[in-house]
């Protein structure tokens, strides 16, 4: 199982059990994390799953495709260096113990 | 009112969203969701995509089964609202009554039967427990047939024919999604499909459903081991019309997504709104609009009236390798202009109305943007700049 930590914009931090190739954004819809809303279901059609990835953790997930980055263009949250659609991250061993912050609304 | 017993009819897509937007809203009263289908309530859109091809049911579910415990939500499944009794502000669910400060009505819609004989033995995709049967019924057969050249039969021929099955597509319209894409982007889905092996009879409904095969109203018969409805959908609105409020294609709403009855609102597949834009009742069936509904309810319930609902319609559809964005939209007579290989704008008047996008995920979302603007952009401003959205969202930062 990998390890990932939610920390919500209110600083509510749920670690939560992933397998994987779940993405990030699918664990996250399983656990009922409030902070994602992913309306297009892991698509990529709605930029409704945005996550800025802990520092320590960014070299790891890597950074964002073109695709994505177009779409994060229009994410309500500002966009920083390390946002991410959750719904592109995919868990492996190497993103045991993984930390996303979640910004303050999705829509 | 943020104390209060808010009833909502209809775990669907936008019915759970009500719900939570409630709770995020700071609704501090009961919330009893109810909804007719058995089980967690779970997303539509993969019925006809990822879940016909991998099975996996388990991903669906919008939320964890713990999750409206948590939330203090009253979930009721497999149970059915029978009835509304507006004066005593009361629901009626089998043996049970539930009185309501509030109601919201996301009933969704269910599949469009038309009169054809032997139809009965056509399958239909609306619901889990009917994507579990196709997806059995696939298993197994070699020729499919499909009633309907909309975006759920179009979706599901693509799945059918990566898994080698022969498809074939009848649709009584002249042209495939009709009622909502450009002409153009008809054709290119038509073309797409075709080579990768589909074969449409279009302006060719069919007539009849026989062991084997399906007739056409051209006369020709089609063999067929599995014949899929996907011709399109009536709103549920018995309820609604029981109990004396105004439908028209849907339960009618106001601005505020309010019912003849001001206690009581409507949203999602359900309802009929009225467009921002044109001032006309519209329906829509997609997750946007249920679910920017369900917060504009929510919002309005705990905070009281707010602005007119006038959310930028958006839709997908994910067809092989191709993924179409709708952006806006468009009625029938809207003209269109055809930009790149990709992407169709959409005019009423001299209006930007919608835009239409294959593999084009930026042009989508600077679309949607634009179209948040009022007035939408003209067609001159466009043209000018050659129908770079880019330049003209540009724009917003000065
Ligand atoms: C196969 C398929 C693919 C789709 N793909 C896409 C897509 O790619 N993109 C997109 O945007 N949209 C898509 N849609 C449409 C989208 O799923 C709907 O627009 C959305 O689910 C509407 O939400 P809703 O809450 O209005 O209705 P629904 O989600 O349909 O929920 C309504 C619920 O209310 C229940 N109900 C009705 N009457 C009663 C009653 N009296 N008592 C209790 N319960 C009742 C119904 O059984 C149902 O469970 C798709 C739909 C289908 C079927
Ligand atoms: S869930 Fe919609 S873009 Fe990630």
């Amino acid at each position: 199982m990998i390890k990932v930590t939610f920390i919500e914009y209110d600083g509510t931090r749920t670690t939560v059990e992933g397998r994987n190739g779940d993405s990030v954004m699918s664990l996250a819809a399983a656990q009922g994390i409030d902070g994602i809303v992913a309306e297009c279901g892991g698509g990529m059609m709605c930029a409704t799953c945005h996550c800025y990835v802990d520092d320590k953790w960014f070299a790891r997930t890597g950074p964002r495709s073109d695709d994505e980055a177009d779409m994060l263009d229009c994410a309500v949250a500002e966009v920083r260096q390390t946002s991410r659609l959750s719904c592109q991250i995919t868990l492996s061993d190497a993103l045991d113990g993984l930390v996303v912050h979640l910004p303050e609304t999705q829509v | 009112m943020n104390d209060g017993h808010v009833v909502i009819v209809g775990a669907g897509q936008g019915g759970v969203q009500a719900a939570l937007s409630l709770r995020q809203e700071g609704h501090g009263g009961a919330i009893t969701l109810i909804g007719d289908e058995e089980g967690l309530p779970y997303q539509r859109p993969p019925l006809s995509k990822d879940y016909l091809k991998t099975g996996q049911a388990e991903r669906l579910a919008l939320r964890p089964a713990d999750y409206f415990d948590r939330k203090a939500i009253n979930l009721w499944t497999g149970r059915r609202v029978d009835g509304i009794d507006r004066a005593a502000r009361r629901v009626h669910v089998g043996q049970d009554t539930l009185t309501y400060d509030r109601l919201i009505l996301a009933t969704g819609t269910r599949n469009l039967i038309p009169p054809i004989p032997g139809i009965g033995r056509a399958f239909g995709l609306r619901t889990l427990a009917e994507a579990k049967g196709l997806r059995d019924a696939l298993n197994g057969t070699r020729r499919i047939a499909v009633i309907g050249g909309g975006f759920i039969g179009l979706e599901v021929a693509a799945v059918a024919r990566a898994g080698r099955h022969e498809v074939h597509v009848a649709e009584a319209a002249p042209r495939l999604m009709s009622r909502v894409l450009s002409p153009q982007m008809s054709e290119r889905f038509r073309a797409k499909h075709e080579a990768l092996g589909t074969r449409f009879h279009l302006g060719n409904g069919v007539t009849e459903l026989r062991d084997g095969c399906i007739v056409l109203a051209s006369g020709e018969t089609i063999d067929a081991d599995l014949v899929l409805l996907a011709a399109g959908v009536r709103p549920n609105t018995e309820l609604a019309e029981a109990a004396g409020l105004a439908v028209d294609n849907g339960v009618v709403v106001d601005p505020l997504l309010r019912t003849s009855d001001p206690e009581i609102y409507a949203l999602g597949d359900c309802c009929a709104f009225p467009d921002p834009e044109s001032g006309n009742h519209v329906r829509l069936e997609s997750v946007q609009a249920a679910t920017d509904q369900a917060r504009a309810i929510a919002r309005t319930i705990v905070h009281g009236a707010q602005e007119p609902y006038a959310k930028v319609p958006w839709f997908w559809s994910d067809q092989a390798d191709w993924k179409l964005q709708i952006a806006g939209l468009a009625d029938p007579d809207a003209t269109s202009v055809t930009v790149g290989e990709d992407t169709v704008f959409r005019f009423s008047g001299n209006r930007l109305c919608a835009v239409e996008t294959i593999n084009n995920a930026k042009v989508h979302m600077q679309a949607r943007k634009l179209l948040a603007r009022r007035p939408a952009p003209a067609y001159d401003d466009l043209a000018r700049c050659g129908f770079d959205l880019g330049r003209e969202t540009e724009k917003d930062r000065v």
